[in-house]
């Protein structure tokens, strides 16, 4: 299948985009990359996603795939023949992961915007905190799944935890600079220390993951700023 | 395996227990059902389920499933031999159904069924947000279009299916609205496909004994549902 096949719709500092950028990268896939702006969306992601108007969407032979998680698990269903799968095989590991992935989203993702928005010292303290006791959550669910022996929470290779959770690795860091932090420490989250590390390394996200001080910057002068707009506009 | 192998926890009201129960009738699996008191959560609901300490949990031999499309998924690859596929068996109708399935249950399901409707204040408000619902059946009804194929009774094409779940566990809900907010909302109108759908799901053999009892579940809203979220409204509006 040519290149043509296989477009995906994202931005370069999305965590979502790069979970489908690393999926397509494991599997050898080869896709045409078109970056959008968020301010002028495209006619094609609005036709693509009109529920959400949202990326990542991914084309695939012109039919359009939503959701990063649910993109994820598309490419490895559909290129179920090429390298390693991406979900475990056992049902019950496969639910585990599919757990935690949803975790990552539901509770870890929304708090780093949660310490944007906190006002205050005090506040700001009690959002890390949460944070960081959500991280030791997946500190005990990675030695649970890969014990003191495998790099990742898919063993040997990366899978799907790997990269719902990996793929906010570069956030993370700019969020412990920006705040002045440290989420993933050797005195809570050792196991997650290397992890990350181990990650970060891996020929299929090495390329993919958004140049740090780029992202930095544009935290630092798009994304923070805006959060720290719309909790005063809340008021 | 004996019935004492699979046991599932949940609550007589809720939609998302309702939806393992017909995964697990579909599979035709033997089970023990526990009802578990939210007020006062059994020591095996927080051992199974310690981050959300939410119901429905699944415990296989003793290892607990949490989360209930994610029960749902689990079922269909542990009894994979067994009856018939939950998940659709193509890659993209897999995506699709677990889009629509997902925006049941961050868009629709409770937010808009529900919440934004109960802590409406006023007339205008609370039909905004009965629009914003029915709105969202009329996106339902066009994916039922899109997935179904033509003449087909569910979201599953001839069988009931991982989309009829999610969204068929809803429907005794959904009734509750209507009777509350003296609204229709699955209409001939608007959402014909959907009104036939409704009757299909409800008289499936995996789905009818699992129906709530509506007038039950009708007092139940009325006296914890609709107090708690106005209470919550309110704590965050100060």
């Amino acid at each position: 299948m040519g290149k043509g096949d296989v477009k995906l719709l994202g931005t370069w500092p999305s965590p979502f985009v790069t979970r489908v950028k690393i999926a397509l990268k494991l599997k050898s896939v080869d896709y045409e990359y078109q970056e959008e702006n968020l301010g002028s969306k495209s006619e094609l992601l609005i036709k693509s996603n009109p529920v959400y108007k949202k990326i990542p969407v991914l084309l695939h032979g012109g039919k359009p795939i939503c959701e990063s998680l649910i993109i994820v698990q598309y490419i490895d269903e559909a290129w179920t023949d090429i390298g390693s799968s991406i979900l475990p095989c056992d049902p019950y590991d496969r639910a585990v992961a599919r757990f935690w992935a949803a975790y990552v989203d539901d509770k870890i993702f929304p708090t780093i915007r949660g310490l944007g928005m906190a006002k205050g010292e005090e506040a700001k303290a009690a959002v890390v905190k949460e944070l960081k006791d959500g991280l030791v959550l997946l500190e005990e669910a990675f030695l649970k799944s890969s014990g003191k022996v495998k790099p990742f929470f898919g063993g040997d290779e990366i899978g799907y935890l790997d990269i719902a959770f990996g793929s906010f690795l570069a956030w993370l860091k700019v969020t412990e600079k920006y705040f002045h932090i440290k989420l993933l420490e050797e005195a809570t989250t050792p196991r997650l220390v290397s992890w990350a590390d181990s990650f970060c390394k891996h020929p299929a996200v090495k390329d993919e993951m958004p140049n740090t001080h780029k992202l930095f910057e544009y935290a630092q002068n798009v994304v923070f700023p805006m959060i720290r707009a719309a909790a005063a506009a809340a008021k | 395996m004996g019935k004492g192998d699979v046991k599932l926890l949940g609550t007589w009201p809720s939609p998302y227990v309702m939806r393992v129960k017909i995964a697990l009738n579909l599979k035709s699996v033997d089970y023990e059902y526990q009802e578990d008191n939210l007020e006062s959560k059994s020591e095996l609901l927080l051992k199974s389920n310690p981050v959300y300490k939410k119901i429905p949990i699944l415990l296989h031999g003793g290892k607990p499933i949490c989360e209930s499309l994610i029960i749902v998924q689990y079922i269909d690859e542990a009894w994979s031999g067994i009856g018939p596929s939950i998940l659709p068996s193509d890659p993209y109708d897999r995506a699709v159904a677990r889009f629509w399935a997902a925006y049941i249950d961050d868009e629709f399901y409770p937010a808009r069924a529900v919440n934004r409707i109960v802590v409406a204040n006023g007339e205008e408000a609370k039909a905004a947000a009965v629009k914003e619902l029915k709105d969202a059946l009329v996106l339902l009804e066009e994916a039922f279009l899109k997935i179904s194929g033509e003449g087909k009774p569910f979201f599953g094409g001839d069988k009931i299916g991982y989309l009829d779940i999610a969204l068929g566990s809803l429907l005794g809900w959904l009734t509750v609205t209507e009777k509350t907010f003296n609204v229709k909302l699955f209409e001939e109108a608007t959402t014909p496909r959907l009104v036939s759908w409704v009757d299909s799901f409800c008289k499936h053999p995996a789905v009818k004994d699992e129906l709530p009892d509506t007038h039950k579940l009708s007092e139940y809203a009325h006296n914890v549902v609709y107090p708690h979220l106005k209470e919550v409204a309110a704590a965050a509006a100060n």
